[in-house]
């Protein structure tokens, strides 16, 4: 009672509550500053401390901040855009139409979606690819890398789902091949197709099932999942600490304000410019209105699942898009329970070596996987060689066969020649299988034309 | 120790977990079973399903493909006169195989897979032939029955239907 009394009193209702509604002061000593984040919620996602060594840009590369922020960024304009969308077919894509001639910023706000939910797909990967070649994955971080795999997959989701909503041309076609690769799953895969499509072929049931997912069930579980990751990460002691010369350092730690809190608003600040200015200068692609009875010709799934549309031309659907996406799948997520060795976490690639041996990977990889396409389009035909064969086994297993045996003496070859250990051969081989689907990806986008014949990109009439 | 008596013996505790176990499992089957039927499919009515007649029997030269738009197929004439519904959805991945005359073929734009006019593979990817509707023919009219597609391994000659 005698203290508030002692306060001084604003003389007005509205001074009053000026002074609630302005921010404290901001300390000026580390003790009040660690308070700071330890009162404040959102703040309090982070330690009030945080080794300094781990606020290097080039350790980390704010990939997953700034896939929180990209999350953030889809939210906001996704509520937006919800608001001038009917999800049927009558009315979805002159709503995307009405977004570009009769809504104020109508065009921005789906630019911002579109292109923030690409990046994120590319930064969720990097952002994995970051964590894998500086050893996060491992003791006692395997829990949160299964939660970062999950998430991964919800953002291809998210994507895959939204990519049906414009309604148009590539819009449906994309989804007609992304939901028929569905029905290729053994015994369940006819039932999981027409449950997701709601019918036999795509329809106002398969708009309506997308949208729902894409706007709850999907955004849901990213949400709980991101406060299950942030969680974890502090659970598991924070962030992998860089190792200097192979050598765990004397850990030096700074307070969270101002040394990690200003780096993420510079960065997230950054990012915002770069996204804003590229969503003003390139719009989000629109073709014509879906059409059931014309395929376009190329008809591409969306880009990110070029490198599997790729082996679709190489294998039979159930290997191509089926097993060795599975098995792939599998591998990864399973990672840290293989790779187990903790005393190279916290450097880059390993070791000096391991950079080396990856940048040995990349290159054959590079060399190999379109030399395998070219040969296997042009000189290979299992399916003619051997006729009486059912497909599944002569376009599928038999090539797959090939592929394993290759990967089996590349791995030889490398132990020969470089006497690589476990870590190292897990290495190579993650390695030449991520350069080999990013190449397949890129052959996919770039060198395949009209009915996916291989062409050179500047044949590719750009429209 | 003397645990073969508890082996055989359940206790009451025992008894009670697992029944509160099957019951929740129960639940959770039935919630499931609901959440599936919830979801079936919500088949619309429409032209596409339903017994849809082509044409006259003359209006098809023997050695013609011909697209029907409404009922989604090709009714191919063979050579020798068998008539065949060919189901226009591509065997591999779901896009619309259209007929190329110039070519012969039918051509997948999606993966370049490529059937004859009888639906065989004649390009892969295509794991099968193209699927077909059954074909009658009534009073001269071809009529085609294009709510059960037929997936088959290979073309085989008594699948034609003859005038």
């Amino acid at each position: 009672m005698n203290q508030i009394e002692n306060e001084p009193q604003s003389s007005s209702m509205v001074g009053r509550m000026l002074k609630t509604l302005s921010p404290a002061p901001l300390p000026n000593d580390d003790r009040g500053r660690m308070r700071m984040v330890l009162d404040n919620l959102v703040l309090h996602l982070h330690p009030a401390r945080v080794p300094e060594s781990t606020l290097r840009l080039s350790y980390t590369w704010g990939l997953g901040g700034l896939s929180a922020m990209l999350v953030m960024v889809l939210a906001l304009t996704g509520v937006f855009l919800e608001m001038n969308y009917t999800p049927s077919p009558s009315q979805a894509y002159l709503d995307i139409l009405s977004l570009r001639t009769n809504v104020w910023f109508g065009m921005l706000l789906r630019n911002l979606h579109h292109w923030s939910a690409n990046l994120l797909v590319v930064v969720t990967l990097l952002h994995l690819l970051r964590v894998f070649y500086t050893g996060g994955h491992r003791a006692p971080r395997e829990t949160n890398w299964l939660v970062g795999v999950t998430m991964l997959l919800l953002v291809l989701a998210a994507n895959f789902t939204g990519y049906l909503l414009p309604w148009d041309q590539l819009a449906y076609w994309a989804v007609t091949v992304g939901t028929s690769i569905l029905a290729y799953i053994p015994v369940a895969g006819p039932f999981i197709s027409s449950l997701l499509l709601g019918g036999p072929e795509i329809g106002a049931s398969t708009l309506l099932n997308f949208y729902s997912l894409h706007i709850s069930f999907i955004p849901l579980t990213i949400a709980m999942l991101m406060s299950l990751h942030f969680w974890r990460v502090r659970k598991d002691g924070g962030l992998t600490i860089p190792k200097v010369n192979g050598e765990e350092p004397r850990v030096e730690r700074v307070t969270t304000i101002p040394h990690l809190v200003r780096r993420e608003l510079a960065f997230a600040l950054v990012w915002l410019v770069i996204l804003l200015t590229w969503a003003l200068w390139v719009p989000a692609p629109l073709e014509a209105i879906a059409n059931p009875e014309i395929s376009p010709n190329p008809a591409k799934a969306p880009w990110y699942f070029m490198g599997i549309q790729e082996l679709l031309l190489h294998f039979h659907p159930l290997v191509g898009a089926v097993i060795i996406p599975g098995l792939g799948l599998a591998a990864l997520a399973f990672l840290p329970f293989y790779d187990v060795r903790i005393e190279s976490v916290g450097v880059y690639f390993r070791s000096q070596r391991g950079r080396y041996l990856s940048l040995l990977a990349s290159g054959l990889a590079l060399l190999v996987v379109p030399t395998w396409v070219v040969v296997d389009e042009t000189l290979i035909h299992w399916a003619e060689w051997l006729p009486t064969w059912p497909s599944l086994i002569s376009n599928g297993l038999v090539p797959l066969a090939m592929v394993i045996l290759g990967l089996v003496g590349l791995d030889e070859i490398f132990q020969r020649l470089y006497h690589t250990d476990q870590e190292e051969r897990i290495l190579v081989l993650f390695t030449f299988l991520l350069v080999g689907l990013l190449t397949l990806t890129a052959i996919g986008i770039f060198f395949r034309g009209p009915g996916m014949a291989l062409v050179w990109p500047w044949d590719i009439a750009l429209h | 120790m003397t645990t073969s008596n508890s082996e055989t013996k359940i206790s009451r505790r025992g008894l009670l977990k697992s029944a509160w176990a099957a019951m929740g499992g129960l639940v959770f089957l039935e919630t499931g079973g609901l959440a599936l039927a919830y979801m079936q499919p919500r088949l619309a009515e429409g032209e596409f399903g339903s017994l849809i007649t082509a044409g006259a029997v003359e209006d098809f030269p023997p050695g013609s493909v011909t697209h029907i738009s409404n009922g989604r197929f090709y009714l191919s004439r063979l050579a020798d006169g068998g008539f065949l519904a060919l189901y226009q959805r591509c065997t591999h991945l779901g896009c619309n195989a259209p007929w190329d005359q110039a070519e012969g073929a039918f051509i997948c734009p999606c993966h370049s897979s490529q059937f004859s006019a009888d639906g065989s593979v004649l390009n892969p990817p295509a794991p099968r032939p193209l699927d077909t509707f059954p074909v009658s023919i009534q009073d001269g009219m071809v009529m085609v029955d294009t709510g059960k597609p037929t997936a088959r391994q290979a073309y085989e000659t008594p699948e034609a239907v003859y005038a």
